[in-house]
Order: structure tokens, then sequence, then C-alpha cells
């Protein structure tokens, strides 16, 4: 920059000529650059404000932004277990819909060794063998003696072991705190809680890891750290559960048979209030042991799930609905019941030679339950309407529920769908589905026709199901069902009140070698809807190989078998889901009147 | 001006510090009381969960059912049966039987009085 002199010599002299005061042009040039230099200060203050404000702005944005976070996030426990034992993400509790513990989690202690610190392990080891039975003192004193620096004695103990273990006094062994799966209430519901096990162990702490039932299905929603402070509500009712497995447990006894289950559904949303399969096993001590070849005989095996039964005459409901539903036949339609015939090179006959006349009402031919007649039904829809039919309520597809052991329960059919399979499925032959499935599909046929997901949660809001049959369908078929119980083959099922509607099942077993079915081995199954006026709930009551022995002959039909029993399921439990009795009789009598002799069998 | 102001600010920031250095260490056993506290509460977390465990085991339905067939001579507890669902409607009316009111005036002018059915029960 070129400096202008304050008083330039030609401007000077110049004044001075003209006989002017020369200081005037020297203030004048001084106010100029006066008036530059403050031009330009001016604008280097501005700068430096606007490079504050910039820097107040930021710090007053990151306060604001942290400010911000701080009040939308959820406050959270910051520990979760006691000083210094670091036991990471508790498992959730499970609870019943009314809130009553099915698993929860208890706080024991494993105990394991440091050898090296043991001061006389010959004495540490008896000591121990002494306290746990099932440990030997000289295969311990060995493992204590041959140089290893650790091992572990125990996974779990009481407290009254651990105290026994203490006045050991070995400063070798050492306690570890372990977060145990409890579940209180020993073999109630022990198939949809299944079992947990230890996953991955350190000293101070273990994961708990589902491995059945529904705690390995639920596994993620379990072990979620976020969530581990609210339980899983199941749609399981403790109260419902227990009876319904103590009366099941009665009736399998009383009636010799080798297995049993029951499924107890609500039919609008699908929830199951109880689900039992016998014998069971105790989710605590989760290691029995099958002896035979036959995994149906483990007690681990969930026979309401995975039991894949060909379930015989209960399947005839489902041919009745869908002839009405397609306009073909109404409940009193004749439907040719005359005589015996044969599809291609299988003869259909009727149970035990029976003979049910030329024809009869398609409600009769439900409540006799004839084969013929339910042949001809099979006929009259059609292999593959009848069998797009059976896949819309679900029966040909793995149940769908909370449970491991549902992805592995196929339903088995034979392909292609013949004419043979289309007549043997209408009485329920030939297609062998999960209990569970028929559950659902009772369900569905009645509670006015949508499509029911069976679930184990209990949920508050739940949307229906797309359309299987229609709303009519839906009626006459409890009605026909209503029937059966009435003047048909399940007349032990009347519970006073309660209005039974059902149909029996009852399929011979196939035999294990070779081919054919076994006479005197059947699997005997009820299907119910009550009450009928209005229906709500379905118990269906499987017995695998049971046996009436009370009158002269053995007895092995449904009728008489599994009917009785979930009559009594029914009427113990008809008060706890609080359905108040509606008698359609009022007289004392027909109260007090005992139910009369099933009056045909399948 | 100058000095006075810069002794001010020194001072001002003397002040600031010594504050500072006090709401360290107050935040500090704050931290302090509140994970005991937090493990106070974790404690009894575990305690409920415990009590809660024992709760359901004690109530296992099993063990209630062996108590009431234990004991059911002094309590005669049944299983639930249908026909004890009823509506208020369904319960019978008592019987019209007259009830006789007697009694006297006592000294602070009440009436004392007791129900006396014709066959002489009593009730108060």
């Amino acid at each position: 920059m070129i400096r202008t002199p304050l008083r330039p010599l030609a401007r000077i002299l110049d004044a001075r000529a003209k006989g002017q005061n020369p200081d005037v042009i020297e203030r004048e040039n001084l106010a100029a650059r006066n008036d530059a230099l403050r031009d330009t200060s001016r604008a280097r203050a501005e700068k430096r404000l606007i490079l504050l404000a910039l820097c107040f702005f930021a710090a007053f944005a990151v306060i604001g932004v942290r400010m911000g976070t701080l009040a939308a996030s959820t406050p959270t426990e910051p520990r979760a277990a006691a000083g210094g034992s670091e036991i990471t993400a508790q498992r959730a509790d499970i609870v019943d819909r009314s809130g009553r513990i099915l698993a929860t989690n208890m706080l024991t202690y494993s105990l394991y060794a440091q050898p090296r610190d043991l001061v006389d392990p010959a004495k540490t080891a008896t000591a121990l063998a002494e306290i746990f039975p099932e440990l030997n003192a000289k295969d311990l004193q060995r493992r204590f003696t041959d140089g290893r620096s650790f091992l572990w004695v125990r996974k779990v103990l009481s407290p009254e072991q651990k105290q026994r273990v203490h006045e050991i006094g070995d400063p070798g062994l050492y306690f570890g705190p372990r977060e145990m799966r409890l579940y209180p209430n020993g073999t109630l519901a022990a198939h949809i809680l299944g079992g947990t096990a230890f996953g991955s162990e350190g000293v101070n702490a273990a994961q708990v890891i589902g491995t059945a039932g529904l705690e390995a299905a639920l596994e993620p929603r379990l072990s979620d750290p976020a969530q581990s402070a609210t339980p899983v509500t199941l749609s399981i009712d403790l109260t419902l559960q227990a009876t319904v497995e103590e009366v099941l447990l009665t009736g399998m006894t009383t009636l010799h048979a080798k297995g049993a289950a029951a499924i107890l559904m609500d039919i609008h949303s699908g929830e199951i209030l109880a689900m039992a399969s016998l014998p069971d096993f105790d989710p605590n001590d989760r290691n029995a042991t099958n002896t035979t070849r036959d995994p149906s005989d483990n007690p681990l095996f969930n026979r309401a799930v995975q039991g894949i039964y060909e379930l015989g005459s209960t399947f005839k409901i489902f041919a009745a609905a869908q002839v009405m539903d397609l306009g073909l036949a109404t409940p009193e339609t004749q439907i040719d019941t005359a005589k015996p015939f044969r599809v291609g090179r299988f003869p259909i006959n009727e149970f035990d030679g029976h003979n049910y006349g030329p024809t009869r009402s398609l409600s009769d031919v439900i409540a006799v339950s004839s084969n013929i007649g339910a042949a001809h039904l099979g006929l009259m829809i059609g292999g593959e309407r009848q069998k797009a039919f059976l896949k819309s309520l679900g029966l040909l597809d793995p149940p769908i529920i909370e449970l491991t052991e549902a992805r592995s329960a196929r339903a088995m059919f034979q392909t292609p769908w013949n004419d043979v399979v289309t007549v043997t499925a209408s009485y329920g032959h030939g297609v062998a589905t999960s209990l569970l499935n028929l559950a659902a599909a009772y369900a569905a046929l009645s509670n006015g026709g949508t499509k029911v997901t069976p679930t184990l949660l209990h949920s508050d809001n739940h949307t229906l199901g797309p359309r299987v049959v229609s709303e009519q369908t839906s009626r006459d078929s409890v009605l026909m069902m209503r029937r059966v119980v009435t003047d048909g083959t399940a007349t032990f099922a009347n519970v006073p009140g309660y209005q039974v509607a059902g149909k029996t099942g009852t399929a011979e077993k196939p035999k294990k070698e070779g081919r054919g079915y076994d006479k005197d081995k059947v699997i005997n199954t009820f299907a119910s809807v009550f009450p009928a006026s209005n229906p709500q709930y379905v118990l269906v009551v499987t017995l695998d190989e049971p046996v009436e022995t009370a009158g002269p002959k053995p007895l092995r039909t449904a009728g008489y078998t599994a009917v009785p029993v979930a009559a009594e399921i029914i009427r113990r439990i008809g008060p706890l889901v609080g359905l108040r009795p509606q008698f359609e009789d009022t007289s004392l009598a027909a109260i007090n009147a005992p139910p009369q002799k099933p009056v045909a069998q399948e | 001006m100058r000095p006075f102001l810069s002794i001010l600010s020194f001072i001002a920031m003397m002040a600031f510090a010594f504050w500072a250095y006090r709401e360290n260490y107050a935040t500090q056993t704050q931290l302090k009381e509140m994970s005991e506290v937090q493990n106070q509460i974790a404690a009894l977390r575990d305690e409920i969960a415990m009590q809660k465990a024992e709760w359901a085991y004690l109530n296992r339905p099993t063990r209630l059912r062996d108590l009431a067939a234990m004991n059911f001579d002094r309590l005669g507890l049944m299983p639930m049966a249908p026909l004890q669902l009823a509506t208020a409607a369904d319960v019978a009316m008592p019987l019209a039987i007259p009830l006789l009111i007697t009694g006297e005036a006592q000294s602070d002018g009440a009436l004392s009085s007791v129900l006396v059915s014709p066959e002489g029960e009593q009730s108060p």
C-alpha cells in the first residue's frame, strides 16, 4: 500500500502561494487516513464477532442436542446384578394368562475346584463323595491330583449342599454364582415349556439356553436383555392346565392307555388354554431316556403337537361341512349308505359290519358315523377340492405354534391325491396329522367359519383369519356335531348344561412291522365344541391304545374311552372358565338322568 | 480500573475452581451412593424373584390338591361343579317367615331391637 503523505509538498507549496493555511490539508489527509483505518478495523471486528457467535452457537447446539437425547432416551437400570458378580442377561420369566409363574430364575451356586490350592485332596474327595452320592471318591481324587489347574465338581448346588461343602473347609474349593431356570410347578405344562440347559459356562456365570418347547422357540425374546424384566405371558391357564392333566391322567390309568393328550382352545382367538401330553416329565430335570425304538414312548414326546395320527372319523365332519358349503347337500339330504363298495381294489366297509339301511340323511351319517356315507361324500366333492379344503383348514401342514417340535410334525398323506385317498380321507384314514391341527380345524369350523391360527401367547387383539366356510355351514356343522352327542356315538359326552357337540374317531394303528392295521391297538379321539348354542371352546382328547374293561368284552371305541374322559374334563373346566350351564330341558329328571349308551360305533 | 478488573476475574476464577472441585467430589459421592442403592435394589429384586418362585412353588396345583385331600375332614373342599354357577335371579328368596320386632326403648332413646322368628330363633 502506498502511504499517502500527510503534507504533500506540491499542495503545501500551492497553498502557501495562495496564502491558505497548509495545516488544513494535513488535517484533511489525516481524517481520510483515519477513515480508512476505521473501515478495516470494523471489518476485522465483524469477522471476529461472527466467529465468536459461531463458536457459541456450536457450544449451545451441542448442549441442546445432548439435553434432547437425554430427555428422549428411556431411563435404564444401570446394573441388574449385585456388585462383583457380573451375571449377564437374566432370562425373562414365563407366566400364565393371569400372571402365575410357570418358569423363573433362581440364584444358586456351582462348585469348582482349583487343585493347586487343595490342602488335602484325598480327604476333600472323600468328603465330597459323601455329600454328592453320584461322585466317586477315587475318581475325584485322581482328577484332583493329575496336574490340572481347574475342574468343575458340580453345576448347581442346593443351599444345604453349599453349606456342607463350606464345612469341608478346603481352600481349593470355590463357589461360582449360577442363574438357574426353575419350573415351580414341576411336571405341569412340561411339554409346553420344554426345558433349558447351560450354554457357555464361566466361573462367575453361565448362559441359560432353551433346549425344547417354548423355551427354545422363544429364545430370542426370552434372552433379550432389554425385555428381561417383562415376563412372557402365555395363553395357558394354570388351573385349567392342572385340571386337564389331572382328569386325563385318571382317564389314562383307568383305561389302561399308554399315552394321552388333550388340547383346550379358544375358538375365536386360537389361544390354547391348556395342552397336555401324557406321560410327562419334569422340566427341571429333563433327562428322560427312551427305552424303546418308538419315539412316542419317550415322555419328552409331545403327543398333542408331534404325534402324527390318522384321526379316524373325526374327519367326517370336514367332508360334511364341505358338501354343505359347496351347496351339494343340506343336513337333510339323503346319502347312500347301502352296502360296502370298492374304490379300485380298496373295499369300503362300515365299522364292525354295521348296516345303516339304504339311505341316511347327512346329519345321520355324521351322528352314527357311517364310513360308507362319508365315502360317498368324498366322491361327491372330488379329490382336488377336498385336498384344497383340508389344506385351507391347515390340516395338511405342520402345526403353527410357538414350539420348536412343531416344525418337524409334518402331516402324512399319499401323493398323488387319487380316488382311494379322497374316499379314505373323508372318514379320516390315509391322512395323518397332528392333534393341534385337528383342534384348529374344529375351531375354524365352529367359530363362524374363519381360519384359526393356534397360539400359546396371550394377546388382547386378534385378527380374524380368512374365511374357510360360510357362517351357515358353520352353524349346521355344530348342530350336526350336537346330534352326535345327543343321539349318536358320543352320548357319554352329554354333560348337563354345557351342550357339548363333537365327533368321535377310532383309528386302528398301523402295524409296526409289515402292512395293514392292528385290530387291538387303536387311537381314540374325541373332538368337541361347547357350548353348542354359542361355541366358545374346542376340546380335543386322544387316548393311545385305551381299552375299557368294565364290561363283559373289552371296548376300544372312542365312545367308551375318549368321550367319557372329555366329558369329565368339560364338567370340571366349565365352571373354571366361567361358563354358566344352560339347560335345554330344565326338568330335574332330565338333569339327573344317566347318559344313554352310545347307539352305534364308528 | 484495569488492575481492579483483573483481580476481580482472578477471584472469580478461584471461586469457580473451588466450586468445580467440590461439585466433582459431590458427584463422586452421589455416584457411589447410587451404585450402593442400585446394588441394594438388585439384591432386593433377587429376593423378590426368590420369594415369587417360592410362592409359585408352594401354590403349585399338585400340592394344593394334596392339601385339600389331606384336610378334607375339616374343609370338605371339592372341585367346582357346573351347578354351582348361577345368576342372582337363580338364588331363591328367603322363605316368607314373618319376623317380629321385639325390644324396649333404652335410656338414650335407641331401640335395642331383636328380630325373633316365630320358632324362637334369634338373629341380631
